[in-house]
């Protein structure tokens, strides 16, 4: 590498690191997709029109690649060591020190893979092997890659494991993963990443199946390895908020282009490019509470109405004077003020002394009781809403799904309107099921992928006799789909035909057609990029503006439940530790806990942080 | 929210279907092409032939017994050495023959009646077996009572798996542990056994060998049917059918077997290349069709006795005919699992 090129690299970058470690160059990655016609068909996974996206990692430095699913942040990473299926075509330059690594031999590629570059991926519990012990996996990796003998590498696994801060590292060695919890599965492969003392780290969403305080602890731990060792790291990521703590440099990706690459500093308080900043507006916040959350189309058509309207000012000064009005109508009601909540609204749901337990097999006779969920009490009002926050396994999906029936409740009472649920009879059952709905969280496996949408919406109200025929259900299915926002043509096609959104809205759409009064929604936004997440959530507000719903939103994510509820259950290992009004909660925490969790959320790139 | 303007009816086209998909991903297999218009072909045939209006007299012995089939020409002449004819009179044993004065009666009733001894054929299309009868409409016979049994066999099978397999893997408790008992037992005794108990049993006729067969060749499909209830029990999908209220039968046979069909669709085709070969070996052991029936199993047992004397014509048209359309049936089921599951194509 020339030390000119690296400073023309950093003289438009702005920074001054010393050198740069990898640097990307107009890198394409196409897909073959079989033939059509004698004709090789391909996806661009990464770049469009023969445009490459470019930059560089300096050392030293986090660079974080940030972007929605679908962007090519995870395609352009993998392609630095070519761990790309075989279809994959790249073009363009991956230099790492200089030498182009997309014509590297493969035992060049493996010498460096481990080596020089070490990668640690999303899910961990996939990424160690689960018949081995996790010394085993450690020690191989130092015997492999550094020689060591058997003895030394086992002390160095051991001070790997110190080093990422496992709790009894030498009792560690012996345990299988699947022993050890999420985040110390994650501690483990970064253990392994670290065994050689790579100079660039590539951690592929590395938090993104862990709890926030998990995450909260990963992160730490990434802050602090790449200080103390010198090391870069290209961190990937969907979530703005992880990026903003941890990176110094930010890559925004979308659809297979680079969008926008700065310092963090920068990216955060200036964003240049307009999907930047709607990625930025449209995530809920802990700070402020709108009544709407942004939209990345209406932010972008509210820009161009901006600049439109600056220029008719400027043409016309006449105008000016109507124009605001004008503009506060059009714009998405950011500014509008939640709609207040009546207090004394008719309680829906009311729920005393609900507990479920499973039972697990403990040898062959004897089984032993797991409490799932213990003495959970608590009203739902009629158009209000109630946010269940905990960490997996602390029993809150348990419980959404013991609200709708789907898991017989142990104990304790569910009165929904004035009836017991679980005194019901088999047909009463029945009619009190359509009024208590829930969406699950994945929104690619709740629909049946051999049924239509309007098979999907349909058959709920077959089953429950609504409407009188088969063109009056058809008729009330599409005014459904309406009003989720999808238009009719979606009645004839299938869920694969549908992006993530888009069949949450189906999914919910579904439980609209029963007309519940009740909406249990289980994790329901957690699998969607904000984004989406965002129209969802403003979805979901319209219609408990509208229709008078009354919600369970079962949530990991303190920002998102913020957003929407009026109450929050905190639970933990099954029990509800805090219950209050969302602010109580937000402002005035009383639980340790429920302060490990808010502390624990991401709040992106802050000055006073910097 | 955008205004929604397509919500007319006008605007319905229904997209394309899983198995819509897989048609179009499986016409360009050309392998899979090819195997199906030879499967076709032979289901032609069978249909045909089940109508009467192909081999309907394959039991007619048109032939002389053994004749060769014609590209061969005829058999040579044998020279007859039978015991030399003894010249001279008859010994006159009327005297103590009691039936002698009826004689002439008989030889005045015969001469009403004209026996014409038909004209047998010295060479057939593809030869004669022992009594004379056309191979070629033995084999096309055979091939009828053959791929019935082992299509009508598979159906059995997959119906009795499919329904154990779904009870088992959906409800599991103690009605999956009494089925996965009852699959032990059948899986504990050796295969060929359990058939020849069976037959023992039920006796011979395409009937018992149709029943034989589903009744033991269930197992495989039962528990990959039960493996697949057991994924598909708790995914989302049916657990918001069961949200919605969808009854258990719904849910078991509107939501999950539409999901699991194709592994059962390709589950079938293997049992009917397997129950096909499976007819052939039951008949060959002379436990299988009829005698006055003819399959491909009873052919190559005949075969036996015939190969020793040189006639090899019916063991060749019987393992022709079976190559082919096992062959055939196999790779459209292979072709048929790969357009159901592109998955697990390999990307070209």
């Amino acid at each position: 590498m020339t030390a000119d090129m690296t400073a023309n690299k950093q003289m438009v970058d702005g920074t001054a690191s010393p050198s740069t470690l990898l640097s990307i160059q107009d890198l394409r990655v196409d897909f073959r997709m079989g033939k059509q016609n004698g004709v090789v068909q391909r996806a661009q996974a990464v770049g469009r029109e023969g445009r490459g996206i470019s930059f560089d990692v300096p050392a030293n430095t986090t660079v974080a690649l940030v972007g929605e699913s679908g962007s090519g942040k995870s395609v352009t990473a993998m392609s630095v060591l070519n761990l790309l299926p075989d279809n994959a075509e790249r073009h363009g330059q991956v230099l790492w020190r200089g030498k182009n690594l997309l014509q590297a031999t493969r035992p060049e590629l493996l010498a460096l893979r481990g080596r020089e570059i070490a990668c640690v991926f999303q899910d961990p519990m996939t990424s160690l092997n689960p018949v081995f012990t996790v010394g085993n996996q450690l020690v191989e990796s130092l015997r492999k890659h550094l020689g060591m003998s058997g003895r030394v590498a086992l002390e160095k696994a051991e001070s790997l494991l110190h080093e990422v801060g496992m709790p009894e590292p030498k009792r560690r060695l012996g345990a299988y993963p699947h022993e050890l919890s999420g985040g110390q599965q994650q501690r483990v492969m970064m253990a392994m990443a670290l065994a050689c003392e790579p100079k660039l780290l590539i951690a592929d969403e590395p938090t993104t199946a862990l709890d926030v305080t998990i995450q909260r602890q990963v992160l730490e731990l990434i802050a602090t390895l790449q200080q103390k060792h010198h090391m870069s790291v290209l961190f990937i990521s969907h979530d703005l908020g992880v990026v903003g703590e941890i990176a110094d440099h930010v890559v925004v990706m979308r659809h297979g282009e680079l969008r926008e690459k700065g310092p963090v500093a920068r990216i955060f308080s200036a964003p240049q490019d307009q999907y930047t900043q709607a990625l930025l507006a449209c995530r809920p916040s802990l700070e402020g509470n709108p009544a709407r959350l942004m939209v990345i189309d209406d932010h972008i058509a509210q820009q161009g109405r901006d600049a439109a309207t600056a220029a008719a000012a400027l043409a016309d000064p006449a105008a000016t004077a109507a124009a605001p009005a004008n503009g506060q109508t059009e714009r998405p009601p950011t500014v509008k003020v939640a709609k207040p909540k009546d207090p004394s609204a008719p309680v829906v749901l009311s729920v005393t002394a609900l507990h479920k337990s499973f039972w697990i097999k403990k040898g062959i006779f004897s089984k032993r009781e797991f409490k799932a969920v213990q003495d959970v009490n608590f009203q739902l009002r009629r158009g209000h809403t109630l946010g269940v926050v905990g960490e997996s396994g602390s029993g809150k999906t348990t419980m959404g799904l013991t609200l709708v029936r789907l898991y017989e409740p142990t104990s304790g009472e569910v009165i929904f309107d004035g009836k017991n649920l679980h005194t019901l009879s088999e047909r009463e059952r029945q009619a009190v099921r359509r009024r208590i709905q829930i969406v699950f969280q994945n929104p690619y496996a709740s629909l049946n992928p051999r049924f239509t949408i309007g098979e999907t919406l349909v058959e709920p109200m077959t089953i429950h006799k609504i409407g009188q025929d088969l063109a009056e259900r058809e008729a009330r299915a599409r005014a459904m789909l309406a009003k989720v926002g999808l238009d009719g043509r979606a009645f004839g096609k299938y869920p694969h035909e549908f992006s993530g959104g888009q069949r949450q809205r189906i999914a919910i759409a579904r439980c609209l057609t029963l007309e519940p009064e009740v909406l249990v929604l289980d994790e329901a936004v957690s699998a969607l990029d904000v984004s989406v997440q965002a129209q969802v959530l403003n979805l979901l507000k319209d219609l408990q503006d509208e229709l008078g719903l009354a919600y369970v939103f079962i949530s990991h994510d303190l920002a998102v439940v913020r957003f929407i509820s009026d109450e929050v259950l905190v639970m933990q290992d099954g029990v509800v530790v805090e219950q209050a009004d969302t602010q109580t909660i937000l402002v005035a925490p009383r639980q340790d806990y429920t302060k490990r969790l808010l502390s624990a959320v991401p709040r992106g790139w802050r000055p006073e942080a910097a | 929210m955008p205004p929604v303007s397509g919500a007319a009816a006008g605007a319905d086209e229904r997209s394309e279907g899983v198995w819509h998909a897989a048609w179009s991903r499986f016409k360009k297999d050309r392998v899979g092409m090819v195997c199906l218009v030879i499967v076709v072909a032979f289901l032609l045939l069978i249909s045909l032939s089940a109508m009467g209006l192909v081999a309907k007299n394959w039991q007619t012995e048109v032939g002389l017994p053994n004749a060769p089939p014609t590209f061969m020409g005829p058999a040579p002449k044998q020279t007859v050495t039978a015991i030399a004819v003894p010249t001279g009179p008859n010994v006159d044993i009327s005297a103590i023959d009691p039936l002698a004065p009826r004689y002439a009666e008989w030889a005045e009733k015969a001469k009403q009646y004209s026996t014409t001894e038909a004209k047998r054929a010295d060479t057939l299309p593809f030869g004669g077996d022992r009594l004379g009868r056309d191979v070629l409409a033995k084999a096309i016979k055979g091939t009828e009572i053959s791929v019935f049994v082992g299509v009508a066999a598979a159906l059995v099978a997959t119906l009795i798996g499919t329904l154990l397999g779904a009870a088992s893997g959906f409800f599991g408790g103690k009605v999956g542990d009494f089925l996965e008992w009852l699959y032990n037992v059948f899986e504990a005794i050796p295969g060929i056994l359990l058939i020849f108990a069976f037959a023992a049993v039920l006796g011979r006729g395409i009937d018992t060998v149709v029943i034989i067969l589903g009744l033991t060749g269930w197992t495989g499909i039962y528990r990959q049917v039960r493996a697949e209830f057991m994924k598909h029990r708790s995914r989302e999908y049916v657990r918001a059918a069961e949200a919605i209220g969808a009854s258990i039968s719904s849910r078991m046979f509107r939501h999950i077997l539409p999901n699991i069909s194709h592994v059962i669709l390709v589950r079938m085709g293997l049992l009917v290349v397997g129950f096909i070969k499976a007819e052939v070996i039951l008949s060959y052991l002379a436990l299988g069709v009829s005698i006055d029936q003819v399959s491909w199993g009873t052919m190559l047992s005949e075969a036996q006795a015939e190969l020793i004397l040189g006639h090899w014509w019916q063991l060749a048209a019987a393992t022709a005919f079976m190559a082919v359309f096992v062959t055939a049936f196999s790779l459209m089921a292979d072709a048929l699992r790969d357009a159901l599951d592109p998955k697990l194509r390999g990307l070209e």
